[in-house]
């Protein structure tokens, strides 16, 4: 772990620290702004930026700053928890059909095959529209397809980990199927699992907010980057700063994540 | 001969996977909550109005007789009449397939022209300034979403400079070539990005290979090394890569199509969705799984045309 931050280039840390911040803004939203996220005020609607509302309101009167600050929250939480199931199963079905091959890896790849032929947002706009819109089924949405592409990395690898001598080795001492799954071949295979994980929290996050700007994912009032972009879409010549901030805010996170990401896995690649 | 064996063993296996596919599609419309009838006719129709609308759609037959007229149209393409629009699904489909398709198309052609000399300069110059400037704007493309560009691109070039229309689709093939340029430059900022790093990637590798110091040594042309040697052998993985998002593009149009108010199939789906008009997203769905199946296999036989290495089993 250690190795991993050693030597990275500033702007490295420099997405870290803005990582750090919109990690705050989600725990404690309280902490950087007094506002109601969702409190409307009729006596200050459309306000340009200034010292009492650093980021404007929009036409209901609401603090954009307070929108953007509470809206960190869904966002993150959006993208760490739509990449983690998916990553946790497809990995364990990658690691199964890899290693046991035969008849269990032709079924495994023909239900891949399955969900592959599906494109990915239609698949995801259609179970939405099935369970209606909203936080929950989005998360479902996401779960039901993002497992594929953990599957199929991990399976690739441990078709090449399984002819490795340690794996025979393993066997000739009479280790158990699970225990040569998780403890012997795991180990050497998450890597690109791991790497991979971190852009699809990107990737998440930005399906995510996709489907609010269309109108399928948070519902209104709900504070979310996308959500408040697409409301702040119809003001974009009069009162800019709506939608700005908060496409800032998107915009910085994504590429801090990538870059975090693409420092971990050049360093990884390099020792591995 | 060999080929087209191959190619008509994976078009029967396309078979089993599209029938589970119709299955998936045709059920799980099913349970979306809502009854397309009373969406159809209002909540005030009397009940005659709303059983005679129900045998009209074919709804009041059991469901399983309903799921064979569904594998029929399949079979035949024909989908019946679309619930809402009062108009042949086909013909519906085949309409907006023209605004999505051209879309597509006009992005695959602006990212390449983006992504290959961009991949290609940042690849041969990747220590240089040029080499990490080049990464940092594929490394934002990548990981801003396509929507917040395309705002961006419209705010610049449709609102403040006027140069182009801010949404919808024109009448004349002037207007409608002039309408796709803003949409189509937003979706290939995106997968330049991606292409590029790709190409970069592969030119590196390609560079350090001993047949392209074999070959200056032998004195043959910069130009000629450039095109036969490292060129070749980078087309493979990005043409698969194109391929990809190819497909990604014409199902992902939806997000593009709604920013840019561009009557495509993704807003035709998505409208669909919303009224529950089961005919038209049965059929896109199915018609988009196809077309996704035959744009893998196409990239197979690419795979194998480009790449003497790789044979088709």
């Amino acid at each position: 772990m250690r190795d991993i931050l050693k030597k990275q280039p500033p702007i490295f840390w420099a997405a870290v620290i803005f990582l750090l911040l919109v990690l705050a803004m989600a725990l404690a939203p309280g902490l950087f702004t007094s506002y109601d996220p969702i409190a409307q005020d009729m006596k200050s609607l459309l306000q340009k930026p200034s010292s009492a509302h650093w980021f404007g309101t929009d036409n209901l009167g609401r603090d954009i700053f307070a929108r953007v600050v509470y809206g960190a929250r869904l966002d993150l939480a959006i993208g760490f928890f739509a990449m983690l199931v998916p990553a946790v199963f497809g990995t364990v079905v990658g690691l199964t059909a890899g290693y046991y091959g035969k008849s269990i890896d032709a079924v495994i790849m023909r239900i891949l095959d399955i969900f592959t032929a599906f494109p990915l947002m239609v698949l995801v706009i259609a179970i939405v529209a099935i369970l209606g819109s909203g936080i929950r089924n989005l998360f479902i949405a996401i779960w039901l397809v993002g497992w594929r592409e953990y599957a199929k990395l991990v399976r690739s690898e441990v078709l090449v980990a399984k002819s490795s001598e340690y794996i025979s080795a393993a066997r000739t001492l009479g280790y158990s199927n699970a225990r040569i799954m998780f403890r012997h071949i795991l180990p050497n295979v998450v890597n690109s699992a791991f790497i991979y994980a971190i852009s699809d929290i990107m990737l998440c996050m930005l399906m995510g907010a996709s489907l609010s700007f269309l109108g399928l994912g948070v519902p209104t009032p709900t504070p979310e980057w996308g959500a408040i972009i697409s409301e702040g879409k119809s003001f974009l010549t009069t009162s800019w700063w709506i939608a700005a901030f908060p496409g800032l805010m998107l915009a910085l996170t994504g590429i801090s994540i990538s870059l975090v990401g693409e420092g971990i896995s050049k360093r990884l690649q390099k020792n591995g | 001969m060999e080929e087209l064996t191959y190619i008509v063993k994976r078009i029967l296996q396309m078979i089993p996977v599209l029938l589970i596919i119709t299955f998936i599609i045709f059920f799980g419309m099913r349970l979306i909550p809502g009854d397309p009838a009373l969406l159809l006719v209002g909540n005030r129709a009397s009940d005659e109005v709303i059983a005679a609308t129900r045998a009209r759609l074919g709804l009041d037959e059991p469901l399983f007789t309903q799921y064979l007229l569904f594998l029929k149209q399949c079979l035949t393409f024909d989908f019946g009449e679309s619930m809402t629009l009062r108009a042949p699904v086909t013909e519906l489909f085949a309409q907006k397939a023209v605004i999505t398709v051209s879309l597509t198309l006009m992005t695959i052609v602006f990212a390449i022209l983006i992504s290959f000399p961009l991949g290609y300069a940042a690849g041969v110059k990747h220590d240089s300034k040029i080499g990490s400037f080049i990464d940092s704007l594929s490394l934002t493309f990548v990981s801003v979403p396509e929507f917040l560009v395309g705002l961006v691109i419209m705010l610049i070039f449709a609102l403040r400079l006027k140069w182009f229309p801010v949404g919808g689709w024109g009448d004349t093939l002037g207007e409608r070539l002039h309408a796709l340029i803003l949409p189509a430059f937003t979706g290939a900022l995106g997968t330049a990005a991606l292409v590029l790093r790709n190409i970069r990637g592969n030119v590196i590798q390609v560079l350090d290979k001993d047949y392209v110091d074999f070959a200056y040594s032998k004195g043959l042309s910069p130009w000629k090394i450039r095109t036969r040697y490292i060129f070749k052998n980078v087309l493979i993985s990005t043409v698969t890569l194109l391929a990809m998002r190819m497909t990604y593009m014409l199902a992902g149009s939806i997000v593009i199509e709604s920013v840019f108010a561009l009557p495509g199939i993704g807003q035709m789906m998505l409208n669909a969705i919303l009224a529950r008009d089961y005919s038209i997203v049965q059929a896109t769905v199915y018609l988009f799984s196809i077309i996704v199946l035959l744009m893998n296999l196409l990239t197979d036989i690419a795979y194998s045309l480009l790449d003497p290495r790789v044979k088709l089993n």
